[in-house]
């Protein structure tokens, strides 16, 4: 099997490769999206119906079982999933593939092991791809846990992290150099593997909940390099091929995500990035003055006098689940002749894109969704900026004050229009736990509560005074 | 069965460094709105961890050999059927759409 397979498989493979090729390419397009995600599909099928011929039926109990009962669960599970708890979803997928990397990896140690010995080449290929795979698998089930809020989404800093994460990787390393030296060893093995598993929740928990997308993105291209290596344990050009697409895209995308908060990957990775609540103390005598508290009559008002309206939604308006409502603001708005823009930062909602596809999921035409860059400029001339939901990105800190964590962090200038509205909860400091001093700007105003029960008040009201 | 030989892993590296190049090149153009169906698109792709799964399922040969594969290719198959699922349901809803804006249009106007 893991021999010589026939020439028209790896022609099939190819085929694969090349229908992955064209998908991905037209991903980048609205229009054609779809479609290449479809494709993708075709050619997964390929490979999964060429390898099930190849497998043969000795071992179908092995095969056939698992392959139901994973598609049902996957097929129910990501049906059902709402829009909001996307990002997640994903971390989870990501970390089943890192872990069945990690599992091929250790069977074939095991039958090399036991066949008389581990190949150098072996060794070292087996190796990557089983620490890869299992940082992968535990570090995505934490990212999984914060997003789902099953643990605290603060980053969990001790003591000497850093110099025990050090030690560990470098035990790893070692161990790793030994096994190979040694041609085998099952117990270094295991000892390697399950210290690869441990190094996975250690590297992501320091990392605020705020950072995860970037965590997912860079824990998606893990698990693409490990299934790439996982095909060069097997020879399988097929894994070579797709892991190393889906390798560069994690890091593209990754690169992508740290250069729109201006931070260095390795300050998001290693800096434990709002962790210090004693920072957060200190902001509100800093940051001074008083807070507006409106009502949903005063907000109107100001709408009533508007030309243009800029819509800026954050996490606040997934969590609330309030995209519809705000359409059906929209739609309010633009019957009374008045211009509505919604303005998306390009780390807005918890992975890139995010917002995107939650306005979507409400119908609002993707003509309005404007781009940080696209936008910026406008606010100036606009009358109402309404801030739903999002904070460290209209934070005008991240302009003008040195000293705050988030400084550099390219924002959109809500405080340049007019007016602002923000919707928002409570005082409570954002996921980053930096106060902000745009909500005690002379220009804005609060209106406090659910983003969801204030903005479909805001849409009654509105409706009773046309 | 004894392994890979130098002459196959130097082909694999060779396929692999220009794979990257190609994954970078694509993916370096997507918009920024397309960012996650991306990501959600290329988590499904190495689902294909799955063809290596059911490689090492067709050789299982004791207790733990095929707990291990039984493992991997519910995992692998989770990978690649919920990745793809959650993706299309994604893209579903970018779909281009004839604009509804219904008898408003006047009001707009105005």
């Amino acid at each position: 099997m893991t021999g010589n397979p026939p020439a028209w498989v790896i022609f099939t493979y190819i085929v694969t490769a090349m229908l992955f090729v064209v998908a991905i390419r037209r991903l980048r397009t609205v229009g054609g999206a779809r479609s290449g995600n479809q494709l993708a599909m075709v050619g997964m099928g390929i490979a999964v119906v060429v390898i099930l011929q190849q497998a043969g039926f000795d071992n179908w109990y092995l095969i056939f079982p698992p392959m139901v009962v994973g598609a049902v669960i996957g097929a129910v599970a990501a049906r059902q999933v709402r829009m909001t708890a996307m990002p997640q979803m994903v971390a989870m997928f990501n970390g089943m593939g890192a872990g069945a990397a990690a599992l091929i990896a250790a069977d074939d140690f095991r039958r090399l092991d036991q066949l008389g010995g581990v190949p150098r080449l072996d060794g070292l290929t087996i190796l990557l791809s089983c620490m890869i795979g299992a940082i992968g698998f535990a570090g995505s089930m934490v990212a999984f846990a914060k997003l789902q809020e099953l643990i605290s989404g603060r980053p969990l800093t001790y003591p000497l992290q850093k110099a025990l994460n050090a030690a560990i990787l470098a035990t790893i390393i070692v161990l790793g150099v030994i096994i190979v030296a040694r041609e085998g060893g099952i117990q270094l093995f295991i000892a390697f593997a399950a210290l690869s598993f441990i190094l996975g929740p250690l590297f992501v928990l320091p990392i605020g909940g705020a950072d995860m997308p970037v965590v997912i993105s860079l824990l998606n291209s893990f698990t693409g390099v490990a299934a790439a290596i996982t095909g060069f344990v097997l020879d399988n050009q097929v894994l070579v091929v797709s892991g190393a697409l889906v390798g560069a895209s994690g890091t593209v995308l990754t690169q992508l995500m740290s250069k729109a908060m201006n931070r260095p990957l390795t300050n998001i990775l290693f800096g434990a990035f709002g962790g210090g609540p004693s920072k957060a103390a200190g902001g509100p005598a800093e940051a001074g003055g008083e807070v507006r508290s409106a009502t949903v009559e005063d907000v109107v008002a100001l709408f009533e006098l508007a030309r243009e309206v800029v819509i800026v939604p954050g996490y606040g308006l997934a969590v609330a689940r309030a995209q519809h409502d705000v359409k059906r603001l929209a739609d309010q708005l633009e019957q009374r002749g008045i211009q509505v823009k919604y303005a998306i930062h390009p780390v807005a909602g918890r992975m890139p894109g995010h917002m995107n596809v939650l306005l979507a999921e409400a119908d609002v035409p993707y003509e309005q969704l404007y781009d940080m860059d696209a936008i910026n400029d406008e606010f100036s001339q606009t009358d109402v900026a309404v801030v739903i939901g999002a904070n460290d990105v209209v934070n005008p800190a991240a302009r003008n004050d040195p000293s705050s964590p988030i400084h550099g962090m390219p924002i959109l200038n809500v405080d340049e229009a007019a007016n602002v509205v923000v919707l928002k909860r409570s005082m409570n400091p954002g996921f980053a736990g930096i106060e902000n001093q745009l909500f005690y700007n002379p220009k804005t105003v609060m209106l406090f509560g659910d983003a969801q029960k204030s903005v479909s008040e805001l849409v009654t009201e509105l409706k009773e005074a046309s | 069965m004894h392994g890979i030989s130098g002459q196959q892993f130097a082909i694999d590296c060779f396929v692999f460094a220009l794979a990257v190049f190609v994954g970078f090149e694509l993916i370096t153009k997507v918009p920024a709105i397309l960012h996650t169906p991306l990501m959600s698109a290329t988590n499904a792709i190495h689902g294909i961890v799955l063809v290596g799964a059911i490689t090492v399922a067709a050789v299982g040969h004791d207790a733990i050999s095929n707990t291990i594969a039984v493992l991997a290719v519910f995992l692998g198959t989770l990978n690649v059927v919920g990745g793809f699922v959650v993706t299309d349901r994604m893209l579903e809803m970018f779909r281009a759409k004839p604009q509804p804006p219904k008898a408003k249009e006047p009001g707009k106007a105005a």
